[in-house]
């Protein structure tokens, strides 16, 4: 809401600068977000006297000396006829840019030098007068700014209005505010204060009325609970006065005509929007407001023919619809230059049905944003009269009849506040009186009830409708900042961690210590697994309309992303949410990690200046050690997977993730793609219940200390000839059982194929250690061990050493 | 063996060893050296000694001084040689640039908007908050009418909402959480609950259609707008610095009452207006409340006896002020030039 600072001013003369009625309203009210000083080319200029003058001969031009306020006395030369000695003028000092656009630079005129210009209105845009340099009646020092000087200094203050207050959409509704916080009481602006009251009473009635020339009937009173409209002839459509164009072009609109510019000072002033009609051209001299039938059209004063439905509210005639009602006039029965006789609509339409009729018509304009939020209806009768007054007063008419169908719905009920709850809901206490006059000075009606206040929101109010609402207009008044921050102790919650929470956090300090770097994409999604996609209705585009079931494939996107601005060495990791629609039931959600590593190993380095590429023993790996610590205490295995998978990760005996290599859209310098995903856990959607606390996440076994061995180790390699239909694990396996309880570690630490070794078989190598917890192991008995293992090899798996 | 003989060797090790000991030219050497000559397993000195026992008995003190007078002198000789090694070490430099780069690994980084949840989340668990969440996709109840939206609302058009269907949306708020949690735990709660939320925003420098929120929510018999104030101010100082101001100025969400937004004094200019803050001293970093006693009520507790305060910040916006990121879709392209700044 555009407010302007004199405007306002006009309405309570409080006195304050543009800065501290920000600053008030910001504490008290609503935010100011902007503040515009309308005049703010202005800025530069200032106040310049002449000291000296005599004319050039031969041409119009004068030579002065002009005192700037600068010390110096500036030779400057002008053109102007009233050039006095003595006299106060604005002044542009040389870099001064002028309204227009032209930048003042010293120049010779005539052999004499000039340093500066003296402006006219003009050269000021203060006006059309040119015919000489504007003489300023000013005590003012020579080198104030010329804003200080002039009355140009009005400031657009931009004020934030929430949707819980209409009232505060006009210059009115921000003054009764202010006049709140100051104590300067409210009145209305002179402008409209002096205008003549109408001599008669608006003829009346529940549905309809009528004068002669006009009958008004309501046939939707759901929707329009009361019609005002005002008949004023002998209107003469024309420029307006100086004061309202400023009025209206001071909250950012533009002066159209007398007619225009007087209903958007009521809208702007009291927050109630109007529209003018030409009487002339309503068919059968009939306003009926009902619903749109179908089929109907109506071009709109946007110059759009737009088709009605029956959902909309409309201001037809006798004949047709002739203005969206709350929401935009029509073009056939608009106000032109030849109007004369005009009906100006002061209505109230209801807040949903307005809604209804602006989302069918697509269509927002200021009066529907306001009768959305609802206006003051008990102000109607009020603004109908004044509405006239004005209309006639700057058209030059006369008001001829008012007519006022329907009624205001009642005020606000009242709502009981008891004082101790103020504090308690504060922290701080405040006297019962302060509460009341606090509440009085923005219009409740308070009544003491017992030890309770009654109080009644005034008919702008219809925001307030608990205790806490009343509480709320306490606190804001006082102002927050008087409100004590003394840190005090507090009862510990009962809520533990999210176990997914403590899992996302365990797994990404690993991610990060592996390399991984996290981001945080877009989850939206082409396509994705399976068919239970989750599409979004009203997506932001249509090539990504629907909820992703992977966030491996997010990551891929982003690892193209990255390959496409020559980035090679992509080491992703997200901990994101995939979605799968569940019929008749929110969608299916987990937390899940993705990893995404391609490109080097390690970073480069003098000792090995090309280093490894990510590989799948890398990736399994740190699919391992990931999972591990994602889910401590959970049986976790990496079982070889169907291509294109490499292994299923599978936890506690069912599967939770993948490992895999990603087909990337990849330029040919592109190294593999390797992807990890592991489903961290299920977030529940269904409605939660104190009951459903849930079992507590599975905890890591806490380790047991092992003595320390004090015997030395035997060990020895084991190079076997391993078919390939038979796996290492299978082997490692036969090994570890056969090694019995002496055998330590059991590891496989090579593999070869070729040179002697046959086709379709392989030659893995185990590095073996055996140890005796008592003495050490004696070479004959180390020899026994490895013959006993290769002949249990030979028996069940038909393995044999490699001979060298 | 004879006093002789033992004698005899020694005076072998005393001539022979500081030969070696002055050839020794690395510290690799000279471990060698010291090894043979006086090591306790292998050396030379102790294999003599190991005769000391064969000695007649008034032989082996003579015997004894004189091993270990060389013992002395050997050692004496290693220690000087091992300090002349290592200073001609640390002056040849050939041999070892220490100037050349360690072997780095690949560093890994946290996501900025991730940073700044862990440090809203490190100051507040100081309090006793634990971390809740929920789910994304949510019911129109649990995103709008439990928290006391009115139906077919302007209020509604602060959420420009993406629907998965008629009842369902993609939460425009992680404020359903707050719903949710005291609908799980009773009072007293305090918890803060971080997540991503949605809304039909189309990517620009500012906005996009996924933001993370961190909510904060407080319930318990007796809590005020007083502690609200301290307990955010608190906050304040701790993100930002001791000395922050702080301002609350009336605000309106529909699932709070009072609301109020929180300002601080503007980084860059101190409040005396700059760019960053469109030139109003201050810049906006949360909104919060008291809960709404429908809100409460909603959840199933008696809004008479319990009270409480909830708060939400965007820790993207926190983010790009904090690291100075020009563009929010910085935050989402996932560029790793731009991961690697930081980089820990
Ligand atoms: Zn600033």
């Amino acid at each position: 809401m555009n407010i302007s600072h004199d405007w306002l001013e006009r309405f309570v003369p409080h006195g304050r600068t543009a800065e501290q009625v920000r600053d008030l309203l910001t504490a008290h009210v609503a935010t100011v977000e902007g503040f515009e000083p309308l005049r703010a080319d202005l800025a530069p200029f200032v106040v310049g006297r002449v000291v000296e003058s005599e004319r050039i001969p031969d041409t119009k031009l004068s030579f002065n000396k002009v005192d700037d306020g600068s010390g110096a006395l500036l030779e400057v030369v002008c053109g102007a006829p009233n050039v006095a000695v003595g006299a106060k003028y604005p002044f542009a000092r040389t870099g001064t840019t002028m309204p227009a656009g032209l930048v003042i630079e010293k120049r010779k005129i005539r052999g004499f030098t000039s340093n500066g210009m003296l402006c006219s209105a003009r050269e000021l845009g203060l006006g059309e007068d040119h015919d000489g340099i504007l003489a300023l009646e000013t005590d003012a020092d020579p080198g104030t700014p010329l804003l200080d000087v002039l009355p140009l200094g009005d400031v657009r203050l931009v004020v934030d209005v929430l949707p819980n207050r209409p009232d505060l959409l006009s210059h009115r509704g921000v003054a009764r505010e202010v006049a709140a916080l100051t104590g300067v009481p409210l009145r209305l602006p002179a402008e409209v204060a002096s205008l003549p009251a109408f001599p008669g009473k608006p003829a009346t009635g529940a549905q309809e009325a009528r004068v002669p020339g006009l009958r008004v009937t309501i046939e939707d009173g759901e929707g329009c609970p009361q019609y005002g409209a005002a008949v004023i002839a002998g209107v003469t459509v024309g420029p307006s006065p100086a004061w309202l164009r400023a009025a209206v072009e001071a909250v950012g609109g533009r002066s159209i005509n007398n007619v225009v510019d007087a209903t958007n000072y009521l809208l702007h002033g009291f927050g109630q929007p109007v529209h003018a009609f030409d009487a002339a051209k309503l068919a059968g001299d009939a306003i009926i407001v009902r619903r749109a039938r179908a089929g109907e059209t109506l071009r709109t004063l946007d110059g759009v023919d737009r088709k009605l439905g029956t959902e909309m509210l409309v201001i037809a005639d006798a004949e047709r619809a002739t203005a969206l009602a709350g929401v935009m006039g029509g073009e056939a029965s608009e106000v032109t230059a030849a109007t004369t006789r005009v009906v100006l609509e002061v209505a109230t339409f209801e807040p949903r049905r307005t809604r209804t009729t602006r989302r069918a018509a697509g269509l927002s304009t200021d009066a529907s944003y306001r009768f959305e939020r609802g206006v003051d209806e008990a102000a109607l009768g009020e603004l109908l009269a004044l509405g006239a007054a004005l209309l006639a007063s700057v058209a030059g008419g006369r008001v001829e009849h008012l007519l006022h169908v329907g009624a205001p719905r009642p005020d606000p009920a009242p709502v009981t506040l008891r004082p101790s709850r103020v504090g308690h809901l504060l922290g701080d206490a405040v006297p019962v009186g302060e509460i009341r006059a606090a509440l009085e000075s923005i219009g409740f009606r308070v009544e003491a009830s017992g030890d309770a206040l009654r109080c009644a929101p005034p008919s702008w109010r219809h925001d307030v409708a608990r205790e806490v609402d009343l509480i709320e207009e306490v606190a804001r008044l006082r102002g927050f900042d008087r409100l004590p921050d003394v840190l005090q102790g507090a009862r510990p919650g009962t809520v533990p961690d999210h176990p997914l929470w403590t899992a996302y956090r365990r797994v990404r300090d690993l991610a990060v210590a592996s390399g991984l770097m996290e981001v945080r994409p877009l989850p939206f999604a082409a396509g994705g697994q399976g068919h239970a996609l989750v599409r979004v209705r009203n997506p932001l585009g249509e090539d990504e309309p629907f909820l992703r079931t992977s966030v491996l494939d997010t990551l891929a996107r982003r690892a193209e992303y990255n390959l496409n601005r020559m980035q090679g060495d992509v080491r992703l990791f997200e901990v994101g949410t995939t979605f799968r629609a569940v019929p008749g039931a929110l969608p299916h959600e987990e937390h899940r990690l993705g990893v995404l590593v391609m490109g080097l190993r390690r970073p480069p380095h003098f000792s090995e200046p090309e280093p490894p590429a990510w590989d799948a023993w890398d990736a399994k790996a740190l699919a391992e050690h990931l999972s591990a610590a994602a889910l401590p205490g959970r049986a976790i295995a990496l079982e070889p997977a169907e291509a294109p998978l490499l292994w299923s990760i599978v936890v506690d005996g069912a599967p939770a993730g993948v490992v895999t290599r990603l087909a990337l859209d990849a330029p040919v310098w592109a190294r593999p793609a390797f992807g990890i995903e592991l489903t961290l856990g299920v977030m529940p959607s269904a409605p939660p219940s104190r009951a459903a606390a849930g079992a507590p996440a599975p905890r890591a076994a806490v380790p047991r200390f092992r003595a320390l061995p004090t015997t030395p180790a035997a060990v020895f390699d084991l190079a076997l000839l391993v078919p390939d239909t038979i796996a290492a694990a299978r082997v490692g396996e036969v090994l570890r059982d056969a090694g019995g309880t002496m055998l330590e570690r059991c590891e496989l630490f090579d593999e070869f194929r070729g040179g002697g070794v046959p086709a379709g078989h392989r030659s893995l190598a185990w590095r073996l250690t055996f140890r005796h917890p008592e003495r050490t192991l004696r070479d004959k008995e180390i020899e026994g061990r490895r013959a006993q293992l290769l002949k249990t090899l030979e028996s069940q798996l038909g393995v044999r050493p490699r001979t060298a | 063996m004879s006093l002789a003989a033992f004698l005899a060797s020694l005076d072998q090790l005393a001539t022979d060893g500081p030969a070696r000991i002055a050839a020794a030219d690395s510290l690799e050497a000279w471990s060698e050296v010291r090894n043979a000559l006086v090591g306790r397993q292998a050396g030379r000195l102790s294999e003599i000694m190991n005769g000391l026992g064969a000695l007649a008995k008034e032989d082996r003190r003579e015997a004894g001084q004189r091993a270990n007078a060389v013992k002395q002198a050997l050692e004496g000789a290693l220690e000087e040689r091992r300090a002349a090694i290592a200073a001609a070490a640390a002056t040849s430099g050939p041999a070892l640039d220490l100037t050349m780069p360690g072997r780095r690994t690949w560093h890994g980084a946290v996501h900025p908007v991730s940073l700044v949840i862990d440090e809203v989340i490190e100051i507040f668990r100081e309090l006793g908050f634990t971390v809740a969440l929920g789910p994304e996709a949510e019911t129109s109840w649990y995103n709008f009418g439990a928290l006391n939206f009115p139906a077919d609302h302007p209020a509604m058009d602060l959420h420009d909402t993406l629907y998965l269907g008629d009842d369902q949306v993609l939460r425009t708020h992680t404020s359903p959480v707050q719903v949710r949690t005291l609908q799980q735990y009773p009072p007293p709660v305090r918890i803060l609950a971080p997540g991503n939320v949605y809304r039909r925003d189309f990517f620009d420098a500012s906005h996009a259609p996924m933001f993370a929120q961190i909510e904060g929510l407080v319930v318990d018999e007796g809590v005020t707008f007083a502690d609200l104030k301290a307990t955010l101010t608190h906050f304040a100082h701790r993100f930002f610095s001791p000395t922050t101001r702080t301002r609350f100025r009336p605000s309106f969400f529909p699932f709070t009452e009072p609301s109020a937004e929180m300002d601080v004094a503007c980084g860059v200019c101190a409040g005396s207006g700059c760019a960053v803050c469109k030139h109003s001293g201050w810049v906006e970093i949360l909104g919060s409340g008291m809960v709404h006693p429908a809100v409460l009520e909603a959840a199933g507790l008696d809004s008479e006896r319990y009270t409480g305060w909830a708060f939400g910040m965007g820790p993207a916006r926190t983010a790009i002020s904090r690291y100075g990121i020009p563009d929010i879709r910085i935050l989402y392209d996932s560029d790793v030039r731009f991961l690697e700044q930081f980089a820990r």
